[in-house]
């Protein structure tokens, strides 16, 4: 079991080779080093001489993979490639394009993100499972058709929509809570509030659907029938039995989603004005910082393998009878 | 006038589909044409189904282009326009042919905002201008007789209901029509059957539906002879114009970026599942790498590559239209090389179940070779899953259209798509009074083909897969 | 909730901390992270909107004079100007230019003046800087700003100023306008050069410090002079006096902020800049916030006594004399999206706002001769409207270089004419700017010297007079001339293939369709047909660099009020294919160039007009440009507001604004209170549901037990 769980991680590294590679490649082709040190320099009396030294100060004139000047492994050392991924395996991120340091941006932006995402992650649990009982209790029934119904009405509407009428109505007309913004401590939660509640309200449909069909696919199964024939009423059986043994597909696969949490969303977070890591993202990309979407992708990575991981560990967990060779 | 057609890759792949997807459930294998019937017996499916229909219509019938000849000059060789339309662009032509100066109400006889004019004697003035349309259609409308009391707007559309109603109930008749020569009874009893709900067709379904569509379909046509029916957006171009011109987009994004999927999760899966080793080793390692990168990042990335690209080389791209049929080309492909994973997993662990079949084993100990293996007992056995997954993603894709454009990596700018509506749009909500008609429109174009297809791919679940392996 | 706070309630939706809801602070609101605070390298309005405040340059425009006029800001005088000619010889102010070899300026900064406090100023016991070196013990302690625990001051010396100017040619630093001042800065280049070999053999980062070189275009007299000295004649050199670049730097903040470790922390001048302005930054969070507040080391300034005529009935003078600044703490907040952002200025969170063209039809009502007013609707919250135009210029340009659109031929000026009557900027300005602009009959903006309103100052090419008015010439002109031009309806004449135009541009967001889709109806009414071309900023930028391009959109923002600054954009050898200038037209008329030379040298008066005015009418013949249009902005403040003056050259101006916290708590309370039945509603809903359930669930166990 252990040497599973350490043999998984070592298999990680690869991965993350394999991420580095993809994306360093893909982002050194999108914008040269010209390109960035245009895009920083901003708009007036640009002159090359001026490229060439902001390529020099950020440490982006070197080859890309392979530095035919240097003898040896320095020939492979010495690379752009080199410099500024590998170094990302020990968390050092470096500086972004506008030359502010990354790592202190991602210490302080995480705390924005996850005051969204784990609310968001959790509100949605419950809601999304109680629905599903709700209509898996009520299965075959004018509540349940009528339910099916409106899930798949939830799922068809643009996630957009949901932000944006949510925006207009609870805090244009209505006023509840301010449009957008932020204030850490104990204060956030009236900013909070509300993309909350759309971030729920955008994932209600697709969730409630997916848990109703685990439940009902637990509610066919021998021990149910067993159970009711025992004499067992509804609700108990509902409640003890398949509530109990749905929950282990969820909450397993829950656990893969947990660690990616930290990055935030995309869309809710530039909508509010949310500084967390979802608008840094954004930023990043409207600025074409790349230094900044580099990291993000490793950090990314990283959380998906670390959920990956996880998620063996619960089913585990869940699960003595799994063992893994 | 002469015309010289245009094939832009994207109108290729489409039709081609169009043809494989028919063959399949022509020629294709027996589960699939039992499914296929068995779908069709659903109301939901029927009426879902039709929709989509009309929408994939009006889509392919956008991905016939052509290039209109200029008119000839004395002497020069013959020259085609630089612009590229479509057989749709042709059929509603009217919708495009007024353009107003800025927004206009839905059903509206004035802007709807205020516009300077300019008076005969040289003042500037500021009012509500009548829009050109209104102006120019309604001259010798005046109509006599009966109708002359009715406000022109109910008019129109009562006209438009009745036209619906009739075309209706023409087609279904048509239809039955048909299907009574098929099955070798009479119309009549084939009616009868159908009205009273006992025929294995949902008709009584299937006619409502067909009414309401084109019931909405003649009365739009109806109004837009005089009004724009669904407003105008900022630059006056008219909103239902542009939602139509829409629908290519969206069921490009779902269609293409599945046919993406399909042969690298397909391919893949199988490979993985049924060799084994080394294989299975590198094709898990592939898509493991490629999920753990946040799929937008890797998107965005992409699409700016390829900005660059157009960028390089303009030679490539004579026209307008092949830069955005490029681009948008390119996003599915993108969208699909980053959404094959899924579909990929689950084959590949069918996969896993199959090669432990006593037929399959048989067949390799009788030395039939892998490839047959594969094509001829393993892929057939995983045509329902990726059917279903087909379907299930496709809505997906439509919806991930506006996001991307909102992202500023979604279609062309100048390609009418419903994301970059939704994405124009989303700021006139701050208007007071507010201008709602380009994002409802947008939203409500959207929402009808996703809902649709939403319906229709839970059908075909339970069409091919009622054991529900796959939910 | 509303027990606790007693009187001043508290809203729902107010998006600031209770404890300033009556503080004296002004709330206003950025769209983007400015990318530089360093004054040697920030260039943009959103950076200025902060460096102003804290950064004092010798010199300031006056707040309400008009014309904009120079006034001393940390000088005791305006500086000392002598010429010298080529022997060292002194000449008198009136000679010819061509005789001067050399400008002579002279600065005395005024004593008493001391930094904001600042820990690279600390001192210990002993009087040896505390943080410098930085101990180790500190540096593990120390993360964020507020973490510095010894601040200190020193007093400003003419030292700061030269240090600064040296900092420009620093390869280090990497100022955007060190190209322009080496041509003027005496021995400037030769100092660059010089810097780069040492900063080579010391590694990118390492501290330089720039006292122990010598550059003799700038030096220190004594503690409080210091001389500049600029190659011929340069009158404008005085603007760029005004602008940050120029603002002094204390070389131990320098020497402090590049030591290791500080960076990483982001302590550095681009993001903590330091300086002797009537406000000091004391939260630096682009990603959320940016807080200034008052310097309290602030040498003071009073309020000016003295205006343009009107300024003391507009109640502009009513605070004359007054100590400098009025508010305490000055919170820009970050907002991205427009919604949000003009909501907020609604609900009273904002002090001030822009106007976006969605929102404009609410905000503003034109009264019967056209003139914008707030609408009723603001103005019953008492907001007042400001209408300033800018001094800038949005253009579309021909490259001149191109084989179809540019050359000098009869043929290619006749297309870019026919172009420039068929484009309508009027449309334009109605349609995506609601109005607020004005259309361009050539370069030079209104407020500068050589602009002429009405029928003074029309383009003849593109407009005719009518009535006294002026109107664009017919559509039947632009296609007779685009018949001269080869082109009849729209068709090569030669081969009959139609004419086909790139159009190069950066839109992007929501907008960009809606623009790209308008210039395609402009060329379209000469049946030319159009091809966008919209690229990010940086690679449009290489396109320009290359010539790559037929028509692009650009723009221009004056750095200085004077006409130069505007017909320098044609001057053929800054050409941006062959020098890297700003004339991205690449447009080259020896005729032009002649009179540029002798303009720029003038001050404003008849002689400089008249050569404005024969330039012009050269370049609208020309028609190197769809002149566009001037941009106007239209501000709105809220009711606690004083009154203010906009001023659109000058960016050090928060220090004048005053406002009424009281009556702002007050009305805030009144314009947000919440609606609350949506809430019942929805409470409703719910109920409804569980009821469904539970009648649901009564009637499924009947008919189980039955």
């Amino acid at each position: 079991m252990m040497t599973y769980l350490i043999r998984r991680l070592a298999y990680a590294v690869p991965i993350l080779l394999g991420v580095n590679l993809l994306t360093f490649s893909l982002f050194f082709m999108v914008n040269t080093p010209d390109d960035m040190a245009r895009m920083h320099l901003g708009i007036k009396h640009v002159t090359q001489p001026a490229i060439e030294a902001w390529k020099v100060q950020h440490d982006y004139a070197q080859p890309l993979f392979y530095n035919a000047r240097e003898p040896g492994w320095r020939a492979l050392r010495d690379t752009l490639f080199f410099n500024q991924s590998v170094r990302m395996f020990a968390l050092d991120f470096g500086e972004s394009d506008d030359g502010r340091n990354i790592g202190e941006a991602l210490r302080s932006r995480a705390g924005p993100s996850l005051s969204i995402a784990l609310p968001t992650f959790v509100l949605g649990l419950w809601v999304n499972i109680g629905l599903a009982l709700m209509l898996v209790w009520a299965r075959a029934s004018w509540l349940d058709r009528f339910g099916i119904i409106a899930t798949v009405v939830l799922m068809s509407v643009s996630s957009l929509f949901y932000i944006i009428a949510g925006q207009y109505w609870v805090a244009h007309l209505w006023r509840l809570v301010p449009i957008s913004g932020f204030v850490p401590g104990a204060d956030s939660w009236h900013f909070v509030l509300l993309p909350i509640v759309v971030s729920v309200m955008a994932g209600v449909g697709n969730g409630t659907r997916w848990y109703r069909s685990i439940f009902l696919e637990e509610i066919g199964k021998d021990y149910v029938r067993t159970a009711r024939a025992k004499g067992l009423n509804e609700s108990r059986v509902l409640f003890r039995h398949v509530l109990q043994n749905g929950l282990i597909p969820i909450l397993t696969g829950a656990v893969a989603v947990l660690p990616l949490l930290f990055m935030g969303s995309l869309l809710t977070e530039s909508f509010f004005g949310i500084p967390g890591l979802g608008s840094y993202v954004i930023d990043a990309i409207q600025a074409q910082d790349f230094a900044v979407v580099r990291a993000m992708v490793f950090i990314g990575s990283v959380l998906y393998l670390i959920g990956l991981w996880l998620t063996d560990l619960a089913y585990t967990w869940a699960d003595p009878r799994v063992r893994f060779s | 006038m002469g015309w010289q057609p245009v094939v832009l890759w994207a109108d290729g792949l489409i039709w081609l589909t169009v043809g494989a997807v028919g063959l399949l459930f022509w020629r294709g294998a027996d589960n699939i044409r039992a499914g296929w019937q068995s779908l069709w017996r659903q109301p939901v499916a029927m009426a879902a189904g039709l929709i989509l229909l009309c929408y994939v219509g009006i889509g392919l019938l956008d991905s016939l282009h052509f290039r209109l000849r200029l008119p000839a000059q004395a002497g020069m060789s013959v020259q085609y326009s630089v612009e590229v339309n479509s057989v749709l662009d042709v059929l509603i032509a009217r919708l495009s042919a007024y353009q107003e100066q800025s927004y206009s109400a839905p059903l509206a006889k004035h802007l709807f905002v205020k516009m300077p004019t300019t008076l005969p004697d040289g003042h500037l003035v500021l009012g509500y201008p009548e829009l050109t349309l209104y102006q120019a259609q309604r001259l010798g409308r005046d109509e006599q007789g009966a109708w002359r009391h009715w406000p022109e707007k109910v008019r129109l559309g009562l006209r438009g209901v009745l036209m619906g109603v009739l075309l209706a109930a023409a087609m279904t008749l048509l239809f039955a029509g048909w299907q009574a020569h098929r099955g070798g009874v009479s119309l009549r009893d084939l009616l009868r059957t159908a009205w009273q709900g006992k025929h294995q067709l949902p008709w009584r379904t299937g006619w409502a539906t067909l009414t309401v569509l084109c019931v909405l379909g003649a009365m739009m046509a109806e109004w837009s002879t005089v009004y724009h029916v669904l407003g105008t957006d900022k630059i006056g171009q008219d909103v239902l114009y542009q939602s139509i011109k829409g629908v290519r987009t969206g069921l490009m994004m779902g269609t293409l970026t599945t046919l993406v999927t399909l042969p690298l999760a397909v391919g893949l899966g199988i490979a993985a599942g049924y060799f084994g080793g080394w294989v299975d080793d590198a094709i898990q390692y592939i898509y493991t790498t490629l999920n753990s990168i946040p799929g937008v990042l890797l998107i965005v990335a992409a699409v700016l590559l390829m900005q660059g690209f157009i960028e390089t080389h303009p030679a490539l791209f004579d026209s307008a239209a092949s830069r955005a049929d490029f681009r948008l080309l390119f996003l599915c492909l993108i969208l699909g090389v980053t959404s094959w994973t899924g579909l990929c997993r689950v084959l590949r662990g069918e996969t896993l179940k199959l090669r432990e079949q006593d037929y399959v084993s048989a067949a390799r100990t009788l030395g039939v070779s892998d490839w047959r293996i594969m094509g001829r007992h393993v892929l057939p056995n995983l045509l329902h899953l990726i059917l279903i997954s087909m379907v299930m993603d496709f809505s997906g894709f439509v919806l991930a259209e506006a996001v991307l454009s909102y992202l500023g990596v979604g279609v062309d700018p100048a390609m009418a798509s419903w994301g970059n509506m939704i994405n124009a749009a989303r700021l006139e909500l701050s208007r007071e009074p507010v201008v709602w008609w380009p994002l409802a429109s947008a939203f409500g174009w959207m929402f009808v083909l996703v809902l649709s297809a939403n319906l229709f791919a839970d059908s075909v679940r339970e069409a091919f897969d009622p054991l529900g392996q796959r939910r | 909730m509303m027990l606790l706070t007693g009187c001043t309630q508290r809203v729902w939706n107010d998006p600031y901390p209770n404890s300033e809801r009556v503080s004296n602070i002004l709330y206003l609101s950025f769209l983007e992270r400015p990318k530089h605070l360093d004054p040697a390298q920030a260039y943009s309005a959103d950076a200025y909107a902060l460096t102003a405040q804290i950064l004092e340059p010798p010199l300031q425009y006056h707040y309400l004079k008009r014309p904009y006029t120079l006034i001393p800001q940390t000088l005791t005088a305006m500086p000392t100007l002598t010429y010298l000619d080529a022997a060292g010889k002194s000449l008198p102010v009136t000679v010819n230019p061509d005789l001067v070899a050399e400008s002579v300026y002279e600065l005395h900064v005024r004593p008493g003046i001391y930094y904001q406090p600042h820990p690279a100023f600390a001192r210990d016991e002993t009087g040896q800087p505390y943080y410098l070196p930085w101990r180790t013990t500190d540096r593990s302690q120390i993360h964020r700003w507020q973490d510095f625990k010894h601040f200190g001051t020193r007093e400003l010396t003419a030292d700061d100023y030269v240090y600064e100017i040296k900092r420009l040619a620093s390869p280090q630093v990497n100022s955007p306008i060190f190209g322009l001042m080496s041509g003027y800065i005496v021995g400037f280049k030769a100092y660059e050069a010089m810097l780069a070999h040492v900063a080579n053999k010391a590694g990118p980062n390492d501290y330089l410090d720039l006292r122990r070189y010598d550059l003799p275009g700038a030096q220190v007299l004594d503690r409080y002079t210091y001389r500049i000295r600029l190659h011929g004649k340069y009158p404008q050199f005085l603007y760029w006096l005004a602008m940050p670049f120029f603002a002094p730097v204390p070389p131990e903040v320098d020497a402090f902020y590049h030591q290791t470790g500080m960076a990483k922390r982001n302590f550095s001048l681009d993001w903590h800049p330091v300086g002797t302005g009537p406000y000091q930054l004391t939260l630096m969070d682009p990603n959320w916030r940016m807080v200034l507040e008052r310097n309290p080391n602030f040498h003071g300034e009073r309020y000016p006594s003295e205006g343009e005529p009107g300024d003391a009935a507009a109640g502009l003078l009513h605070d004359a004399g007054k100590p400098l600044p009025f508010v305490d703490k000055v919170v820009f907040s970050l907002e991205k999206e427009v919604i949000p952002n003009w909501n907020k200025f609604l609900q009273g969170y904002y002090d001030f706002s822009a106007i976006s063209s969605d929102t404009f039809a609410q905000a503003i009502t034109p009264d019967a001769q056209g003139q914008p007013h707030p609408s009723p609707a603001l103005q019953a919250h008492g907001i007042t409207l400001e209408t300033p135009t800018m001094p800038a210029v949005g253009y579309v340009g021909f490259n001149m270089l191109d084989s179809v659109v540019g050359g000098y031929s009869a043929r290619a000026r006749a297309l870019r004419q026919a172009i420039s009557i068929a484009v309508n900027y009027e449309e334009f300005i109605s349609i995506f700017m609601n109005g607020r602009g004005i259309a361009a009959q050539g370069p030079i903006p209104p407020g500068i010297e050589g602009y002429r309103a009405g029928v003074l100052g029309m383009n003849p090419v593109i407009y005719h007079q009518v009535n006294g008015h002026i109107e664009r010439r017919s559509l039947a002109d632009a296609q007779h001339l685009l018949a001269v031009a080869g082109y009849p309806d729209g068709r090569d004449a030669r081969t009959g293939a139609p004419l086909v135009l790139y159009y190069d541009n950066t839109y992007t967001g929501p907008e960009a369709k809606a623009y790209v889709d308008w210039m395609a109806k402009q060329l379209a009414k000469l049946k030319i047909q159009m091809i966008s071309r919209s690229s990010d900023f940086n690679r449009f930028q290489d396109k320009i660099r290359r010539g790559n391009t037929q028509l692009f959109v650009a723009g221009w923002d004056a750095d200085y009020p004077d006409p130069e600054n505007f017909l320098f954009l044609f001057y053929g050898p800054n050409s941006k294919v062959s020098s890297g200038g700003e004339n991205d037209a690449n447009y080259r008329n020896p005729q032009y160039d002649v009179l540029f030379n002798q303009m720029k040298y003038l001050d404003n008066g008849p002689e400089r007009e008249k050569l404005i005015a024969q330039m012009l009418a050269i370049l609208q013949q020309d028609a190197p440009w769809l002149f566009g249009y001037f941009p106007r902005q239209y501000v709105l403040s809220q009711a606690w507001v004083s009154p203010w003056k906009p001023n659109m050259i000058a960016n050090n101006t928060l220090k004048y604004v005053q406002i009424d916290p009281g009556l702002r708590a007050r009305r805030r309370v009144a314009w947000n209170q919440p609606v609350w039945w949506p809430l019942g509603i929805l409470g409703g809903g719910v109920l409804a549901l569980v009821a469904s359930v539970g009648y649901t669930r009564r009637k499924r166990e009947r008919s189980l037990a039955r």
